[in-house]
């Protein structure tokens, strides 16, 4: 017996599993990027089905997260909740995903109703899942249903072979339970690398915010590693179910597993990346040494990076959060850290032999993946935490226990700020002090979170909950905590101040999930590079931008390697923040896969279908209108005398620049309104200009003109539309 | 230990015979497109690119698919690769191969076939400690 066996004791695990049910299914080669066809599993009656990729849901759809919607929309009823036995947890990745050509083409699209927004999140994440399950067989996976007791549902693609296995023994949280499955499921060492698992946490037993963790094995360090599908409380949904995990088993990935029509073009086009990022990456982001982190010395020089709840921008010790000491104190060098095979980005980047310093696995020898920019923005300048350690270890217990390091962090400064108000106190918390940086009770309360008591109840339902919460019981100031509370349609922001960029609040407002960067960000070219300064050009860019950013999830793919890396002279072309010569990178590749003959207006089109189709989702879910875009006025102004004071030469002089008022004379209260009023004015107008580009009302509803034009008029889809035009 | 093909450039008469001795045989081909070692005319002179076991590509492949062998020669290992050709792309020297058509990279084992043919002695196997 392996030492690893004897710690985890795989057979005793595997003697308690009970095999709910199994089916075996016909192996069938890829064509062109699709297998044609999705697994469902539901797991209230344990049965398990193949359903048919036809040619219309592949036009209309096209993969990815196109196709996890349509399952969802076909499965779930106009009232149903997250939590209803009949809301689904969706797995795709697209028809580019699983290539190993291309840097950036591993991602799996996870979709669900969310606890948080009462509408489908998408969430797009790393690891070797969603190939493997392509490779396994299958476009997409499909739980409904809700188990009675923890099960894991296992795939072999190898041998056709889908069990349904009652699993009581196996631990939940994450960093144990993915080391046990591998073990499990890997008949030797070199299999290990060929299982990829989903799981959650304790965390997300007791939390609106639960994310799932996706695994892929790391051959080098020798443990599976994990990437977060973090948005919006699907790990909640996940344990509701009673999933404990999800496990795939494939070996055979080759450079022409998705049976590519033409790889050569694959295999050039992404060579031709692959030398770029060699050559650049180093001048660029340094993605390869840091990873996402890099941004944190940025955001904070521009006065970007959230601080104290998103009230500032920068702050003097936030070079103690900069990559480089992560990297030099603790990160391990020169290892390939791609999430997925062939990608030469290469971000993944982790801390090994990290020694545990609170809570229960206190003492435990562990390695952190990460930290990622949003992670070190969202538990450290935005809650006032500045020791790198302290991330690591609230980063590590966020992925262990299953739950989302924006939304955590965002909650918890919102929390504190709540505290600074006074709204909170000992009595209130539990005896926890909410002070800034106060790094040992939010590890507490992230504890807490995981047993499932005390104020980590409260806190773990996420800020839109405790507003209610905390009006209703504490009696706090209902308005100041609409503008303080940094969440739209209930999804906490992800960990960008948007204050001075009119876009990029609309990036935030208009997303159709939530407050999330990924469909829109916009801050650099609105603010820095001042690419976009009409609201035309604004409501053009809250168009293609999270049009061409929609596209990344019917795919299977990354978005960093669009942007993050830059063909020498893109500075130089008619349109330098699409990068135009990776645009059609992706034509190409999408050409090379499917043999189609698509261009990249085509490209938008496709994304253009998913996109107004999850809106009208919103709108049968209730939800979807103008007002869902709302967004809190911290998100576009200073909501206090301190902040404004804090930048007042910037504030003061935009009221003489923008409004030709002068600011002398006037209390800090009376320029806060002048200015509230102006930029909320600005915000409505924006909206307008982004609707009627988007094709839609002024309502925020799409226009069946719009939808027809787009070939989007199906008649499910206009009988929802149809009922609020 | 290291094990490699080294090139003598001003010997070489650019005849291309390395070229042919490699190619047919690993791939039973005379196709320079196929052949670990490059000769390229430049001028009067010719340039002799050809892997030196350096390693940076171990060190990048994700699959632990290259190996340094007791020679010191790196090896590919096939059944682990998955073709993604960061090899090709991180070699400091261009020498890992590609060719249209197949799934995984090649590249020199300083096998020494080419080194034995060379009319001009312009190649040699060394072994260095």
């Amino acid at each position: 017996m392996s030492e690893t066996n004897k710690k985890h004791d795989i057979q005793a695990l595997k003697a308690r599993h009970k095999l709910l049910n199994e089916c075996q299914y016909e192996i069938k080669p890829i064509e062109k990027g699709y297998t044609n066809r999705t697994l469902y599993v539901n797991i209230s009656t344990n049965e398990i089905k193949e359903k048919p990729v036809t040619r219309e849901m592949k036009e209309k759809f096209t993969g990815g997260k196109g196709f996890d919607l349509k399952l969802m929309w076909d499965a779930v009823k106009d009232d149903t909740r997250w939590n209803d036995p009949e809301n689904e947890i969706n797995i795709a990745t697209g028809p580019i995903g699983g290539n190993t050509n291309y840097p950036g083409s591993g991602k799996s699209i996870v979709t669900s109703i969310s606890p948080i927004t009462g509408i489908p999140i998408d969430s797009n994440v790393g690891g070797y899942f969603g190939p493997y399950l392509k490779f396994s067989g299958f476009d997409a996976l499909e739980i409904q249903g809700k188990a009675a007791n923890d099960i894991i549902i296992f795939i072999d693609g190898n041998k056709g072979l889908v069990q349904i296995l009652e699993a009581p023994g196996e631990a939940v949280d994450t960093h144990i339970l993915s080391e046990q499955l591998v073990e499990m499921f890997a008949e030797k060492e070199i299999e290990k690398q060929h299982i990829s698992s989903v799981s959650a946490g304790t965390g997300s037993e007791h939390a609106y915010i639960g994310c799932l963790n996706f695994s892929f094995y790391d051959k080098r360090r020798k443990v599976p590693r994990l990437k977060q599908a973090g948005r919006g409380g699907i790990g909640t949904v996940f344990r509701d179910k009673k999933i404990k995990a999800l496990v795939v088993k494939y070996s055979g990935v080759k450079g022409n597993s998705n049976r590519p029509v033409d790889l050569d073009k694959l295999q050039r086009t992404g060579l031709k990346l692959h030398n770029e990022i060699m050559e650049r990456d180093d001048q660029m982001c340094r993605m390869r040494k840091l990873g996402t982190a890099n941004l944190v010395d940025v955001m904070n020089e521009y006065d970007l990076l959230p601080t104290m709840n998103y009230k500032f921008g920068s702050h003097e010790q936030a070079k103690n959060l900069s990559a480089d000491v992560f990297y030099e104190q603790y990160l391990t060098h020169n290892v390939p850290d791609g999430c997925w095979y062939g990608c030469t980005m290469a971000c993944s980047h982790a801390a090994d032999n990290f020694k545990l310093e609170t809570g229960p696995y206190k003492g435990e020898i562990v390695t952190v993946d990460g930290p990622e920019y949003e992670t070190v923005a969202g538990v450290g300048s935005n809650v006032g935490i500045f020791d790198p350690r302290t991330v690591l270890e609230i980063n590590f217990y966020c992925d262990t226990y299953g739950l989302d390091t924006i939304s955590f962090g965002t909650m918890t400064a919102f929390i504190m700020e709540c505290w600074e108000k006074g709204y909170l106190d000992i009595e209130k918390t539990g005896g926890l002090e909410f002070t800034w940086g106060n790094s040992g009770n939010v590890l507490e309360l992230l504890h807490q979170i995981s047993r499932g008591e005390g104020f980590g109840l409260i806190a773990g339902k996420g800020i839109r909950w405790m507003k209610d919460y905390f009006e209703t019981h504490f009696g706090a100031d209902r308005k100041m905590m609409a503008d303080i509370g940094m969440e739209t349609k209930g999804l906490e922001y992800s960990e960008y101040v948007s204050k001075e960029s009119l876009a990029q609040q609309g990036g935030f407002g208009l997303a159709l999930k939530g407050p999330q960067h990924d469909e829109a960000w916009l801050i650099f070219m609105d603010m820095v590079n001042n690419q976009i300064p009409t609201f035309e050009d604004k409501a053009e860019a809250l168009h293609y931008f999270p049009m061409f950013r929609t596209w990344f999830g019917l795919q299977g793919l990354c978005k960093l390697p669009w942007n993050d890396i830059e063909p020498a002279g893109n500075a130089e072309t008619d349109e330098p923040n699409k990068v135009p010569e990776h645009v059609q990178n992706y034509v190409d590749i999408f050409n090379a896969i499917t043999g189609q003959s698509i261009d990249k207006h085509e490209l938008i089109l496709q994304s253009e279908r998913v996109y107004n189709f999850q809106k009208a989702f919103n709108l049968r879910l209730g939800h979807g209108k103008r007002k869902d875009d709302d967004i809190p006025y911290r998100s576009a102004g200073p909501v206090t005398v301190e902040e404004y004071e804090s930048r007042q030469e910037r504030y003061d002089q935009q009221l003489k620049e923008k409004l030709d008022i002068e600011p002398e004379g006037k209390s800090t209260e009376e320029k806060l309104k002048i200015l509230r009023e102006f930029r909320e004015s600005e915000y409505e107008h924006l909206r307008d200009a982004a609707y009627k580009r988007k094709g839609w009302t002024r309502e925020g509803i799409p226009t069946l003109e719009h939808l027809k034009k787009i070939g989007m008029d199906l008649p499910e889809v206009i009988e929802v539309v149809k009922k609020h035009l | 230990m290291t094990k490699y093909l080294k090139t003598i450039p001003d010997r070489c008469n650019g005849c291309n015979l390395c070229m042919s001795v490699c190619s047919q045989l690993y791939f039973k081909e005379d196709n320079p497109e196929l052949s670990c070692i490059k000769i390229t005319a430049i001028d009067e002179t010719f340039d002799m690119n050809v892997c030196d076991q350096c390693g940076t590509c171990v060190d990048e492949c994700p699959t632990l698919a290259l190996s340094i062998n007791k020679k010191g020669v790196i090896m590919l290992n096939k059944n682990l690769c998955i073709g993604c050709y960061a090899c090709v792309a991180v070699c400091p020297t261009n020498s890992m191969r590609y060719f249209q058509g197949l799934t995984v990279p090649f590249k020199c084992i300083a096998c020494g076939a080419c080194a034995k043919e060379c009319p001009e002695k312009a190649l040699e196997i060394v072994e260095e400690e």
